[in-house]
């Protein structure tokens, strides 16, 4: 079975799929982003946590220029994110997004949010966007709901349609914004579970969550974040089995019990 | 006491509700019978309603003088309406000073007009995209040929001086309400725009436009719009208040959809945009129609308003259906006192059953996009 997303052919690896250096940001006078350096490899499965407001969103939502920074570079799949609107458009045909609230667009059947980036952005003919609209909604097992319309599924049903309608546009990167935190927790299980096999499939994928079971079972490395500075890079056995700064022993104390 | 631990051993059966506290018996025993004094009061108000109405059917009906060569029947019989002037005067109405040998080819617009119309606001009409293409692009230009003439077709030309009646105010509604939309929405994006320049130009435009009475932008429109331009692009004496009745209308269009736009979250913006949709695909495919459909009632309000505003152009000289019917009632083969008022009344049906059926329109699409959306 192919893996869907996953296009890091041979040629490609060894080069980085994301790398940020030396990246500040600002809102107004608060220095929300402080000196960020990060790389991250192809089909490398990061997990970014920290306390609210530690910046981990924002540093997610600068890969795909949802934000912008204002100092460093930071360079996606070789193209490096200036004003450029042609490079921005480049960078966010490559890099899927789930958001913490689904932002399905209500408008349209769980079919048309899947099928709609294909055929404006890739330029698909319809008929083979709604069939690989198809073929992801019954890859995270909602394939019975394609023609009902958001509002009509539970919130894990939308989420999961959220991660397929990123799926169709084919991304090599897929970042994760606290895709189950407005979840209620009888349906977290269902949406990890898809972005557990989707880890198995070899996409490069930075997740910001809570979840530690997850961060546990699929992390290559999990970045702890707090006051805009990553404060500790780890893979997950000796980040929550030794941590070693303060703040991290302080923070996975608090969320551990 | 409650013991503490409670397992049930049965399942609670499904029970359908107590009778009598739904269906029509039962609202009005509720609300209209409920004790002595409301009895009396609904039974009053019934009794009150009643002998108006028969009244108003009298007067409209079995009172009315129905035909007439002229007035005096009419003087004679004033308990009654005087459907006679309305429809002696009925061509006059329609038509205004449009020269009776081309009255054919208003005839010919409106037919068009009205089939292309139902044909776009049936819902579950057949190819409704050519009815759009038809009614936007080809019928305004066949529209325009044959209103006002064309010596290609052998068409005698038909200043717009002659124009008047129910046709004109039917053109200043219908081209009111398809660029006053188009150019709102314009506007409110503009409004929103990171540009300077394009958001500076839209606010100072709606704030503007919005802040004159509709008179002040026909005189300014009839007035200024010729002094701006050289003296062969004189726009024409209709085109002027046509021009002044789009900016009017588009500028609380703007604001109305501005409404819609801001009540959509950031959240659809993200999205679209973390798909790689570009500005005007942002727009077109995710952003407007949604924020479009949270304003119907507010677009068809403004519809509503257009409608009604048509009625001022008679300021600036031109002759549409209220005024025709103003110059109808000073006839003085036709004076007398029910004379006015029947003329009033029908101008009032007239409008009402054009704002009505929008406003019931609107309505049933606004139930159509609810459905399955929740």
């Amino acid at each position: 079975m192919s893996s869907i997303g996953a296009s890091a052919g041979a040629e490609q690896h060894g080069d980085a799929a994301i790398r940020f250096a030396a990246v500040h940001k600002w809102y107004g006078s608060f220095h929300v982003l402080r000196n960020i350096n990060l790389t991250v490899g192809r089909g490398e499965r990061i997990v970014v946590c920290g306390p609210s407001g530690s910046g981990k969103s924002t540093l997610i939502r600068c890969v795909n220029r949802l934000e912008e920074h204002q100092r460093g570079s930071i360079v996606v799949d070789g193209v490096e994110l200036t004003d450029d609107i042609k490079r921005i458009d480049e960078v966010r045909r490559e890099v899927g997004m789930v958001f913490q609230s689904f932002n399905l667009f209500p408008h349209l059947t769980i079919l048309e949010n899947c099928a709609l980036a294909p055929i404006w952005v890739r330029k698909m003919p319809r008929r083979d966007a709604d069939e690989l609209a198809m073929k992801l909604l019954s890859r995270v097992k909602i394939l019975d709901q394609a023609h009902k319309y958001p509002g009509q599924l539970s919130g894990g049903q939308q989420q999961r349609a959220a991660i397929a309608r990123a799926l169709c546009m084919t991304p090599k990167i897929m970042l994760f914004d606290e895709p189950t935190s407005s979840l209620d927790p009888e349906m977290v299980k269902e949406v990890l579970d898809t972005m557990t096999e989707l880890a198995q499939e070899g996409m490069t994928m930075i997740v910001v969550t809570h979840e530690m079971g997850f961060a546990r079972q699929v992390a290559d490395r999990v970045v702890f974040m707090d006051r805009g500075e990553i404060v500790e890079v780890n893979a997950p056995a000796p980040f929550f089995g030794h941590p070693q700064h303060e703040r991290t022993k302080l923070f996975l104390s608090q969320i551990l019990h | 006491m409650q013991p503490v631990a409670y397992v049930r051993e049965a399942p609670e059966p499904e029970d359908p509700p107590p009778t009598l506290t739904s269906g029509a018996l039962a609202w009005a025993r509720a609300n209209l019978f409920s004790s002595f004094g409301s009895s009396l009061t609904t039974i009053g108000f019934l009794a009150l309603i009643g002998y108006l109405l028969t009244q108003l059917v009298a007067w409209a009906t079995t009172r009315a003088v129905w035909s007439a060569m002229d007035g005096a029947a009419c003087r004679q019989h004033q308990d009654g309406a005087c459907w006679a002037f309305v429809i002696a005067k009925w061509d006059y109405l329609r038509f205004g000073s449009y020269p009776v040998a081309e009255r054919w080819r208003v005839d010919v617009v409106e037919a068009i007009g009205a089939v292309l119309i139902v044909w776009l606001l049936w819902t579950n009409a057949p190819r409704r995209a050519w009815a759009a293409l038809l009614f936007f692009v080809v019928y305004p230009i066949l529209a325009l040929v044959l209103l006002r003439g064309s010596s290609v077709l052998g068409l005698p030309f038909v200043d717009t001086l002659l124009w008047g009646g129910i046709f004109v105010s039917l053109v200043t509604a219908v081209v009111g309400i398809v660029f006053s939309l188009p150019l709102g929405v314009l506007l409110a994006l503009g409004r929103r725009s990171p540009l300077p320049v394009v958001r500076v130009a839209s606010v100072v435009f709606i704030e503007f436009v919005r802040g004159v009475p509709f008179i002040t932008i026909l005189f300014m429109a009839n007035n200024l719009l010729p002094l701006f331009l050289p003296e062969t692009w004189a726009p024409d004496r209709f085109l002027r208040p046509l021009a002044g009745i789009v900016m009017f209308s588009a500028a609380y269009m703007a604001e109305e959809v501005r409404g819609g736009l801001q009540s959509l979250g950031k959240g659809q913006y993200e999205a679209a945009l973390a798909l790689g949709l570009n500005y005007p695909r942002m727009m077109g495919l995710v952003i407007l129609p949604q924020a479009l459909t949270f304003v119907i009632p507010g677009i068809v309000n403004n519809f509503i308003g257009l409608f009604m505003d048509t009625t001022l152009i008679s300021v600036v000289g031109m002759t549409d259906f209220l005024e025709a019917m103003n110059n109808a009632i000073k006839d003085p083969v036709w004076a007398g006192p029910t004379i006015m008022v029947t003329g009033y009344v029908f101008a009032a049906i007239f409008y009402f059953s054009f704002c009505y059926g929008m406003a019931r329109y609107s309505a049933h699409v606004e139930r159509i996009l609810a459905k399955g959306r929740k």
